[in-house]
């Protein structure tokens, strides 16, 4: 209709190579831009922007931990305890040697990018359930370590005050200055996705998840790749990590517990594992839709009952709800919201000739 | 194609239930806000239940008597499940909303908002649990803990277990059995301390989280390690496992103290009801039962509303904890007021009238505190009730103990 899908020549490797062939999708990522970069931060208040930095957290999260389960197909519940070492490492240097946070940032992604490796040593030999134990076994041993061991954890209180991020002689400590902050890493991390499962890299990831037999035998070197995998998507996690804790002004194990792990999955199978846009749809699912549920209710619900009784029937109402919902759409589309969202598309794309 | 329109429909519903505008909670002009953070759902469940029901009561009790100053009182509730995103979208709700003060639940939730709270300069209470250190007013000016911290309940304990030994703690053996957690292991450098300076042998117990697997470490404490006194620092289902165990392994509950999470009514009754848990201490910091002027007050209320009491009520433990928070809260705000009679008071102005609380008994539901701004936690003062004969006797007044210590630790973790 109002754009061509047919007709679109390539006449360069540029054209080729482009993220967006289509100008439909310039278009329509231009347009995010504008919503995401002007029209929120400006137009919103300090709650609703506290809300997005806390879907940004989460799409963040989300992404790393899609390129691991997703598209390389190796469970990890672990990525609670990898954000926690992102935050250690970042809270330790900018305490202990008072760097700028850059520095705090790139350390934390790396350090946890390492102990990602050896947590995922186990992938080499076991696959499935199996390894989705291993890397529970990974997660109770960091939180145990960070709890324990005073030289990480920074005291018996297992937290660490960190100071705001500053940029130049300006600190981040407004949510619209770290709304800013959080959207320029969304930004890399959708970016560097996108990129890396279009490359050699990503494209060897897909192998593995689909058939590592049938990989090995066209010569994939699974052993680095999956290790590759591990590293990747803990370095996303662990600058989760880096960036939550910037976010609080606080690193405290007890925000990276078990909990945090499978939320982060419940995020990409809702959203739909393997897409760069089913890691961003789950991560606005699973943190707004309790908030949203919570709006509703608060807003109808005097309607019926008495107000002490709204009080507690809200918290309990929203957790079934929650629970419900997720039910409701996987079996609406196993494929997650993402498969989800294409339908739509399709169906639009040749309404309202659909024949 | 149907169900994918229908999709799209619940989609766009879903979406525009999103962007509604904040519904503004019913508020006349004039209102004080408060923010209440609460966990019905989530694993201290236990206590919020019935905890944030005395919160309201006590709130709907102060503004059917004119409100505070003639100003009502609105407390907005969020539940947060013990969960740390949900505290900070609620602490943003609530400032938006336009809080002067907020009661924050859960320790991992007061760090995680200490730092906004002092850039926003609205003060938060954390009684109970939270940071020992956040008594210190001058380095946490807008955090108060406004009950006995970790620390302040260890030296309490001490000169409990110091009374109930005769006198003297020279040689004795006395063991901590604690949740293996940073809040449960706040106290341990207190405790130390103390048996350096009392001369007791002191051996800590840990128990890996969710608590409710102690078995081995009861048995340690009861036959090999052969307790004096058994001081236990549990939360949640933990308590009752607690009770249950060293009363399997035929410890007598008279020598057994629980910190103030291990000490209310739900407790004894999951560990098989008050004659089972006979002899147990408790400690506490707010008044047990129901015969409070406040606590009739309530009733009252109710009875001329035409509604019987609330059930939550006869859960004493934890409701008067709530009626306690919300008073404190309350007079923070009458004396801000006091000092703004033109009504427009501030995060700050509620801080400096929490730092002016002093002799606010309520009857004798809330220890006899003195916050000022350098100690936000008003003394420290706890209460030791036993289970004894179907119900929990007091015994013991309100009392603190080495404040020298307590000072000492205050200042050392003021320099860390």
């Amino acid at each position: 209709m109002i754009h061509r899908e047919c007709g679109v020549l390539k006449t360069s490797y540029e054209a080729d190579m482009a993220l967006y062939p289509l100008p439909i999708a310039r278009w329509a990522v231009g347009a995010l831009a504008v919503v995401f970069f002007g029209i929120v931060p400006l137009g919103l208040g300090e709650y609703y922007l506290s809300v997005a930095n806390l879907v940004w957290i989460a799409v963040i999260g989300a992404l790393g931990l899609n390129i691991l389960v997703g598209y390389t197909g190796q469970v990890s519940i672990g990525h609670g305890a990898f954000m926690s070492v992102g935050a250690y490492t970042a809270a330790n240097l900018a305490n202990r040697l008072g760097s700028p946070w850059p520095v705090n940032l790139l350390a934390g992604g790396i350090m946890a990018a390492l102990i990602g490796v050896i947590v995922g040593i186990p992938s080499l030999r076991i696959k499935g359930l199996y390894l989705a134990i291993a890397t529970l076994a990974g997660q109770f041993i960091i939180e145990w370590i960070i709890n324990h061991v005073t030289f990480i954890s920074g005291g018996v209180q297992a937290s660490i005050e960190v100071a705001r991020p500053r940029l130049g002689s300006m600190a981040l400590d407004t949510q619209r200055d770290m709304y800013y902050f959080l959207l320029f890493f969304v930004v890399l991390a959708i970016l560097g996705t996108m990129n890396l499962v279009r490359s050699r890299v990503g494209r060897a990831f897909i192998a593995i998840r689909d058939q590592d037999i049938a990989a090995e035998i066209i010569g994939i070197n699974i052993f680095r790749y999956k290790l590759l995998a591990f590293a990747i998507s803990s370095f996303y996690a662990g600058v989760t990590g880096v960036v939550y804790t910037y976010f609080l002004g606080i690193a405290n194990y007890e925000q990276f517990q078990l909990g945090v792990s499978v939320d982060y999955l419940a995020m990409i199978i809702i959203g739909g594992l393997g897409s760069v846009q089913g890691s961003i749809f789950g991560a606005f699912f699973i943190t707004l839709l309790p908030i949203v549920i919570r709006r509703l209710m608060e807003s109808f619900g005097g309607v019926f009952f008495e107000p002490q009784t709204v009080l507690n029937l809200i918290p309990n109402l929203r957790v079934m709800l929650f629970g419900a919902l997720i039910i409701f759409f996987l079996i609406v589309e196993p494929e997650g919201l993402n498969r989800l969202w294409r339908n739509i598309r399709n169906y639009f794309r040749i309404w309202p000739f659909a024949y | 194609m149907r169900h994918v329109l229908a999709i799209a429909m619940a989609l766009v519903l879903g979406g525009s239930g999103l962007l509604a505008p904040a519904p503004s909670i019913a508020q006349s002009k004039g209102d004080v806000v408060i923010g209440v953070q609460c966990d019905r759902t989530g694993p201290t469940q236990i206590v919020g239940t019935v905890l944030c029901p005395g919160f309201h009561d006590y709130i709907a009790l102060v503004n059917s008597k004119g409100g505070v100053e003639g100003h009502k009182i609105n407390a907005l509730e969020v539940d947060h499940e013990y969960k740390v995103p949900p505290a900070v979208e609620s602490y943003e709700r609530f400032k938006q909303e336009g809080a002067v003060s907020i009661a924050v639940y859960g320790t991992p939730q007061i760090y995680a908002l200490a730092a906004k709270l002092t850039e926003d300069r609205i003060p938060g209470t954390s009684p109970g649990f939270g940071s020992a250190a956040a008594a210190d007013g001058v380095r946490y000016p807008f955090i108060f803990p406004i009950a006995a911290t970790y620390w302040s309940q260890a030296t309490a304990s001490i000169k409990f277990v110091k009374d109930q030994l005769g006198g003297s703690l020279k040689g004795k053996k006395i063991a901590f059995i604690f949740y293996d957690n940073p809040a449960g292991r706040e106290p341990i450098q207190v405790l130390q301390d103390l048996a350096g300076r009392e001369g007791f042998q002191l051996r800590e117990f840990a128990v890996p989280p969710p608590g409710v697997e102690m078995g081995a470490q009861v048995l340690d404490i009861a036959q090999r390690f052969r307790a004096d006194f058994v001081i236990a620092h549990l939360f949640g289902g933990a308590p009752a496992v607690s009770i249950k165990e060293l009363k399997r392994v035929g410890y007598p509950l008279k020598k057994v103290i629980g910190f103030v999470w291990a000490s209310a009514e739900a407790n004894i009754e999951a560990a098989g009801g008050f004659p089972a848990a006979e002899g147990y201490y408790t400690m506490q910091f707010a008044g047990v039962g129901q015969d409070y002027p406040v606590l009739n007050e309530i009733r009252e209320m109710y009875k001329k509303e035409g509604k019987p009491a609330p059930k939550e009520m006869a859960s004493t433990v934890f409701y008067n904890r709530g009626v306690l928070i919300a008073a404190l809260h309350v007079e923070a705000i009458r004396n801000a007021l006091k000092a703004k009679p033109n009504g427009k008071i501030t995060g700050a102005d509620v801080k400096a009238g929490f730092e002016k609380i002093s002799n606010f008994t309520l009857g004798g539901l809330v220890p006899p505190l003195k916050i000022t701004p350098t100690d936000h936690e008003g003394g420290g003062l706890v209460q030791i009730w036993q289970v004894k004969g179907g119900k929990f006797v007091k015994s013991t007044d309100w009392f603190s103990a080495y404040p020298d210590v307590l000072a000492k630790h205050i200042k050392d973790a003021a320099k860390s």
